[in-house]
């Protein structure tokens, strides 16, 4: 096999740049490990690093600035065989931090070489997030103001699995990279080299001076043994294989008849934990089980274990068109939260409006039917009063009937939590309260 | 009959899985989220991936990246999210990249109202990226459509190469309605055409055939042939290039591969055709308020008509013309402080446009819209 490097597009770095020993390491990497080009997709980023796609015969992807990893991933999970390579400047490291965070928690098996030379080339010299506080850089006294990130330890501690930095200049940087592209999970090769277009017109950078400051840091040799752990798209794929496949739709048969013809609204009043959007889902269900059309909408706090909830469902024996509910035909005033949330309904309604209500509850001034239940006599808990107000209604042979309801709870619930629901509406059903 | 109980967020989801959709990526977001429930539910189980992304960039990141690996991929998001893809899909139009987008529009500016409903990205969905090359955006009316424009989106972004918008609304997004599945219209499914030439053929990733708009497509990982892609602006073998005409060439190309075969995906609905007076023109879920307001002034004697416009970008410009050519006065009713309205003056220029707008969270009423065609 030879060389993957594209003869008719040949380097076109500034003279001396650190980038061209990348190159041909890379493509040293490339043949050892004997991979063709068709089994290589080269990811660049933006910058002077953004060019290498185009130097090597391989799939070649080339996007936005900082993005490289994300794009990469996507291809990796499309297509887990292939051999994905990213080249990034330490420009695209700072802008997408997050990504290369990401990266090293999720551990897909990506090689990500990193052209660490310390300013942005391309723009015109400005720091970057590994510029030394003291370096003079186009950004004036800004870099002297910030402390440059180590990207291995960084790494490390989101849980990179293969880490390794080194200068562009030794003669086997691309047995790091072979060992790196080897690594099953996700590796980094941090690769410290001189931008003579820029950083080194006004600092003092030799290859001399980088092993010196490589030696000062922490040493990382590759595998990091406390994050090894299974390659993602292979741990994805276990996990995936053993799920069940998941019915989403419900088809419901018309069974019964409704005992009402005609486009009815009801509003559910409560609070959260009252179970009032499973009490507006029964009473859709229970629709469906006439073959009525339904539409259904819910309101609840944000934090969810607190504050009102509402439900708003509206059924129909003709189809839906606007899916605002109008005047209701019915409430289920629950709980002070929820009636506040609707306070301004209360006043318009007149008495075709029925509202099924606690005896311990206060609702506004209407000029609706008022029908008040007594909950604590009949023992009803308060997450109760929501299914047990369906029967009252059912009761006055408002919208739905009571076989509608049941049938409706057998097709939401399992077996066990229709057995408990059942023996609360049976309770209702055969009380005296009308 | 068999009647099911879904929402818009679910319908877009099965869409997706009956168009072949094998990748999702998203980052939760109100009135999203559930999107990315649904397709969790129903792509890894078969073999497909669902992701979440560490944001939007990175969502809409994957998708780019699986799509260009040969899969079918959608991302779903709201308006804070749409701004945070603006320069992904800027390369998904530029570098031809399918892609299918769903925006579920809440209540802006900004992070507004997460679950108050707003049509206020019409405009955006059109104009949010650098550029200005079209695209195509598909705007469902209620949880019916969710599934067939998805299907449809599905198609086209497979088509014409290009990121394809799904303009969705909390309101529908969010609300359950009964549904009929199997009466559905089920569009036929269209794939992407891959490269059909010769084996000593040189596979160019961007270049067309004659009396073609579209290239045809080779997967980053084909085996036996090199795939690029590059957001630079490129020549037909995908690296960059400087030459004025060459790049003139491309540009044109881009615009006209979408614009000059928008007839071909005019999506609509008429309501009360009869009517010679007034024609509503509107769209997503304002149009159920106003097909209940044309049921309203009909009780009164007005009559009305509705023209309930479901591909809104490219405007469908010849379809616009003609419906409205027999009407003396045109409303549009928007949930918008009036976006569309702008594209139907610039068609209609001779006409006199009327134009109501909410935009507060609420929606517009069938009465608020009878109103305003009574009031002339
Ligand atoms: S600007 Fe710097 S990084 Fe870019 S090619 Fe020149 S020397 Fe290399």
């Amino acid at each position: 096999m030879d060389s993957l490097i594209n003869k008719k597009r040949p380097p076109l770095f500034c003279p001396g740049c650190s980038h061209e020993k990348a190159v041909n390491a890379l493509d040293k990497a490339f043949y050892n490990i004997k991979l063709s080009g068709d089994n290589i997709v080269m990811v660049s980023d933006i910058g002077c690093s953004g060019l290498f796609d185009t130097f090597f015969n391989t799939h070649a992807f080339h996007g936005l600035h900082g993005r490289a990893l994300t794009y990469a991933a996507g291809i990796k999970m499309a297509n887990p065989k292939l051999n994905v390579i990213v080249t990034m400047g330490d420009g695209g490291l700072g802008i997408g931090g997050a990504h290369l965070l990401e990266a090293c928690r999720r551990n897909l098996d990506i090689t990500l070489l990193i052209l660490n030379n310390f300013n942005f080339g391309m723009t015109g010299g400005q720091f970057s997030s590994t510029t030394p506080a003291d370096a003079i850089v186009s950004s004036g006294f800004l870099n002297n103001l910030e402390k440059p990130f180590d990207v291995c330890q960084t790494a490390i501690a989101a849980g990179a699995s293969f880490t390794t930095r080194c200068s562009a200049y030794i003669s086997d940087l691309h047995k790091k990279i072979e060992a790196a592209i080897k690594h099953k999970g996700f590796s980094i090769v941090d690769i410290w080299g001189v931008c003579p277009g820029r950083y080194t017109k006004k600092n003092i950078l030799t290859p001399k001076i980088i092993e010196e400051k490589l030696k000062k840091l922490p040493a990382v040799e590759g595998t990091v043994s406390e994050n090894i752990r299974k390659e993602y798209t292979a741990h994805y794929k276990e996990i995936t294989s053993a799920l069940k496949p998941f019915n989403m739709v419900k088809e419901i048969k018309p069974e019964f008849k409704a005992p009402e013809a005609g486009k009815h609204s009801v509003m559910i009043l409560g609070s959260a934990g009252q179970r009032i959007i499973t009490a507006g889902e029964i009473l859709c269900y229970a629709g469906l089980k006439a073959g009525l059309f339904t539409t259904f909408k819910s309101d609840y706090n944000i934090t969810v274990l607190r504050g009102h909830s509402v439900s708003e469902a509206v059924l129909s024996d003709k189809k839906i068109i606007y899916t605002g509910s109008g005047a209701p035909s019915v409430i289920l005033a629950l709980n002070k939260e929820g009636i506040t949330r609707k306070k301004a309904a209360f006043k318009t309604l007149n008495k075709d409006t029925l509202i099924i209500t606690g005896k311990d509850t206060e609702i506004p001034a209407t000029d609706a039917k008022i029908f008040r239940v007594d909950f604590k006599k009949l023992k009803i808990k308060s997450n109760e009063r929501a299914l047990a107000s369906l029967v009252v209604m059912t009761k006055h042979n408002k919208i739905i009937s009571y076989d509608m309801l049941t049938s409706a709870l057998k097709e939401i619930f399992n077996q066990k939590i229709f057995n408990a629901s059942l023996e609360l509406t049976e309770k209702i059903q055969n009380s005296d309260i009308l | 009959m068999a009647l099911s109980l879904l929402d818009g967020n679910e319908t877009v989801a099965l869409g997706a899985a009956a168009a072949g959709c094998k990748f999702f990526a998203g980052y939760p977001i109100t009135p999203a989220t559930s999107i990315f429930n649904a397709m969790l539910n129903l792509l890894p189980q078969k073999g497909g991936v669902c992701m979440q992304g560490e944001d939007e960039i990175a969502s809409i990141g994957y998708c780019l990246g699986a799509s260009m690996a040969g899969v079918k991929a959608m991302t779903a998001t709201s308006g804070p999210g749409i701004s945070l893809y603006s320069e992904n899909i800027s390369f998904a139009i530029g570098s031809e990249i399918p892609i299918v987008i769903v925006d579920v529009q809440r209540l802006g500016p900004s992070t507004g109202s997460a679950t108050r409903g707003a049509d206020g990205d019409i405009q955006f969905l059109r104009w949010g990226s650098s550029s200005g090359l079209p695209i195509i955006v598909l705007a469902p009316v209620d949880a019916a459509d969710c599934y067939i424009l998805t299907k449809q989106a599905f198609n086209l972004a497979e088509q014409f190469r290009c990121p394809v918008f799904i303009a969705s609304n909390k309101e529908i997004a969010l609300t359950k309605e009964s549904i009929d599945l199997n009466l559905l219209e089920k569009p036929e499914i269209i794939e992407r055409k891959l490269f059909s030439g010769k084996p000593d053929e040189e596979f160019m990733p961007f270049a067309v055939k004659k009396s073609a708009d579209v290239p045809e497509f080779l997967p980053i990982g084909f085996k036996g042939r090199l795939a690029r892609q590059t957001s630079s602006t490129h020549g037909a073998k995908g690296y960059i290039t400087i030459d004025a005409s060459e790049i003139e060439k491309n540009q044109n190309r881009l615009q006209h591969k979408i614009e000059a075969c928008v007839d071909a995906f005019t999506y609509f609905e008429e309501v009360n055709t009869d009517a010679a007076d007034t024609l509503i023109i509107c769209y997503g879920i304002t149009a159920r308020a106003v097909k209940a307001a044309v049921n309203i002034l009909k009780k009164d004697n007005i009559s009305a008509s509705a023209l309930i416009l479901k591909t809104l970008w490219p405007a469908p410009e010849k379809l616009i013309k003609q419906k409205t050519e027999k009407f003396n006065k045109i409303v549009v009713i928007e949930m918008n402080k009036g976006q569309y309205v702008k594209e139907i003056e610039r068609i209609l220029c001779d006409k006199k446009i009327k134009f109501f707008g909410q935009m507060n969270g609420v929606l517009i009423e069938p009465e608020q819209i009878s109103e305003v065609i009574k009031n002339g």
